[in-house]
């Protein structure tokens, strides 16, 4: 009889959920039974995460990882040395802890932690920020020789490098600020972490990702055995941020250990291209001031068009922003609110909100798209204007020396060098 | 001698990289400080709000593991135990057995086991489960809703932003502490009876 009545009472059950199909709510519908024969009931099992411990580990190994790497560029000299950081680099930051977490992906906590009033950025991962980039204040862009193991993954492969045109080198080496500017911007509308989503190596690292992340890692490495660490030079955001403390770095790399002996032997060594000439000023001093000082000049109105250009992208650039994509949709394909397939708008129709509320949400995200475009624009124009600046510029050098902000201090020049340490 | 000879280029030079360098540090120690005001000691995981998921099924698909991290877990404290179970059967099952043509898990995961007249027994296979949802769905639309889905952190790669959040239509997925990283439903409302939160403590 018991099961006769709980059998009618799933049936009325089931045609009301039928008809309340997306408006489900979790209800006590069927009490728990008591049993008479001594059922136990099994535990929901919990299992933990990662020991908490094991993340501070993980910042005393980066620690101790870069101060070696620091001492075999610096102190030893040796490129052996930095290569085999590196490889421990590549198993333990990539292969073990598989790509999570690293310093590049950790911008984009800093900002969010700045932003977001309900996310409080965890203290290693603050570190995991921090740390490359004071060691490379001081000493250059170590971390990159030997601790990021997505430097280590293309470093192993660069087997065939050739040299780029400079002026390809300039051009894309743009993106990396844009890539910045664009990871800043998404974190600060709290759209995305597009690093985290195009981080070309994770996939590998893993031995598991989807198909567009593989494809993605294999590119990048196929292109990497002519092009020397395409990703670092042409894309990382990271290395931005590197770049500009290394510039300033006190005790940088340097090729030789004594006094250069002009023998070039080192610009042929380095597949980054990331070794300045000795320059003389050529043409007249008086026209190359003026160019100097017209680029001064037009440093604002770079920024002003960037800024503007950057502000009238706040449409497409939004698009990307679920909220604002979503809202988009609706009002621009009403059917779509009958289209069963799609999730995103079956979600929206059941949870109770109005479109006017979407809206209303998806116009605040567009605004702060609308200002952020300015930054982001302007911050471009910045960029461009800075190295039209550093282009005409004539810093006299007399000798070979690496260029502070691009040098990784991998180290192959110093091989390379027939100058030997003066005892 | 070669102090003096150094010429006033150099010199200048040294003393804008210098200051350059200052303001550097300076601005790395304004967001480092800036940071700490709001860091936590503790490290956050991923986790599914129960009481917001909606059950659409993208958890088994975009997951960066394959069979996804996520996975169903049944609270058997809410569970009514019923022989007609939503979870387990089609809605068009034609007989309420533990034939395969019955079951809603396209991987069997769900075992059936007989307690007692007319109570059954619903255990998941975690390492059958592939989070589609499907159970979760039948369950909380006909049932009591004992079944949902929960990240489990012993597949989690604990991605730095979850792959499975960004889509998620619910907005369900949120950073818990990763001392407290379960929000198993306790309740057949969020925060209601948190008698079985309170055991995992």
């Amino acid at each position: 009889m018991n099961q006769l009545k709980r059998y009618f009472l799933l049936i009325s059950v089931m045609l009301y959920g039928a008809i309340q199909s997306f408006a489900a709510e979790a209800k006590q519908r069927f009490p728990k039974p008591e049993f008479d024969t001594g059922y136990v009931q099994p535990h929901t099992t919990a299992p933990s995460p990662r020991y908490m411990l094991l993340q501070y580990f993980d910042v005393l190994v980066l620690l101790i990882v870069l101060s070696v790497v620091t001492w075999f560029v610096l102190k030893k000299r040796s490129r052996k040395g930095v290569f085999w950081t590196s490889v421990f680099s590549l198993l333990y930051f990539g292969f073990y802890r598989e790509g999570c977490i690293c310093s590049i992906g950790s911008i984009q906590n800093v900002v969010l932690g700045m932003v977001d009033p309900t996310y409080a950025i965890p203290f290693t991962a603050l570190l995991f920020f921090l740390l490359p980039l004071i060691f490379s204040l001081f000493f250059g862009r170590t971390f990159c020789a030997g601790a990021c193991p997505l430097g280590a993954i293309q470093d192993i492969v660069a087997i065939r490098p050739i040299e780029l045109p400079k002026w390809i080198q300039k051009v894309l080496g743009l993106i990396p600020y844009l890539y910045l500017g664009l990871a800043v911007l998404y974190v600060a509308t709290k759209s995305e972490f597009i690093i985290c989503r195009y981080d070309p190596f994770v996939g590998l690292f893993r031995f598991d990702a989807p198909y567009n992340m593989l494809i993605l890692g294999i590119l990048f490495l196929a292109v990497g055995v002519f092009v020397a660490r395409p990703y670092c030079r042409f894309f990382c955001p990271y290395g931005v941020l590197l770049g500009w403390m290394s510039k300033f770095s006190s005790r940088h790399m340097t090729i030789t250990p004594a006094a250069c002996i002009q023998c070039k032997l080192c610009s042929n060594s380095c597949p980054f291209g990331a070794i300045d000439e000795p320059v003389v000023e050529t043409g007249k001093r008086r026209s190359n001031v003026n160019r100097l000082m017209t680029y001064f000049v037009l440093l604002p109105l770079w920024i002003g068009i960037g800024g503007f250009a950057g502000s009238m992208m706040h449409v497409p650039l939004s698009r990307f922003n679920q909220t604002v994509y979503l809202a988009e949709q609706i009002i621009e394909h009403p059917e779509v609110k009958n289209d069963p397939k799609n999730i995103d708008v079956r979600t929206f129709m059941s949870s109770g909100k109005s479109t006017e509320q979407l809206v209303q949400e998806a116009d605040t995200i567009r605004r702060q798209f609308y200002w952020g475009g300015w930054l982001l624009g302007g911050f471009m124009g910045l960029v461009i204007g800075t190295s039209l600046i550093n282009l005409s510029k004539f810093r006299k050098r007399e000798d070979w020396e690496p260029n502070k902000t691009n040098c990784l201090s991998c180290g192959r020049c110093m091989d390379y060098c027939p100058v030997k340490k003066e005892e | 001698m070669s102090d003096k000879k150094e010429p006033k280029s150099i010199e200048r030079r040294r003393f804008l990289r210098s200051g350059m360098q200052m303001a550097l540090a300076v601005s790395l120690g304004g967001v480092a400080g800036v940071s700490l005001l709001k860091s936590t000691s503790k490290d956050l995981v991923w986790q599914i709000d129960p009481f917001k998921c909606v059950q659409c099924g993208r958890c088994a698909d975009e997951c960066v593991m394959t069979p996804s991290a996520v996975k169903c877990v049944h609270a058997y404290d809410l569970c009514g135990y019923c022989d007609l179970c939503g979870g387990y059967l089609k809605p068009d099952a034609n007989a309420r057995t533990t034939a395969a043509e019955n079951q809603l898990c396209p991987t069997a995961a769900i075992k059936r086991q007989y307690i007692e007249e007319p109570y059954f027994e619903y255990v998941i296979d975690e390492s059958l489960c592939i989070g589609c949802a499907k159970c979760v769905a039948g369950c909380t639309s006909f049932g009591n809703g004992s079944l949902h889905l929960q990240v489990r952190h012993d597949r989690c790669k604990n991605c730095n932003d979850c792959s499975i959040a960004r889509v998620c239509p619910a907005e369900a997925f949120q950073r818990v502490p990763a001392d407290t990283p379960y929000l198993i439903k306790g309740g057949f409302t969020k925060g209601g009876n948190s008698e079985d939160k309170l055991k995992k403590g």
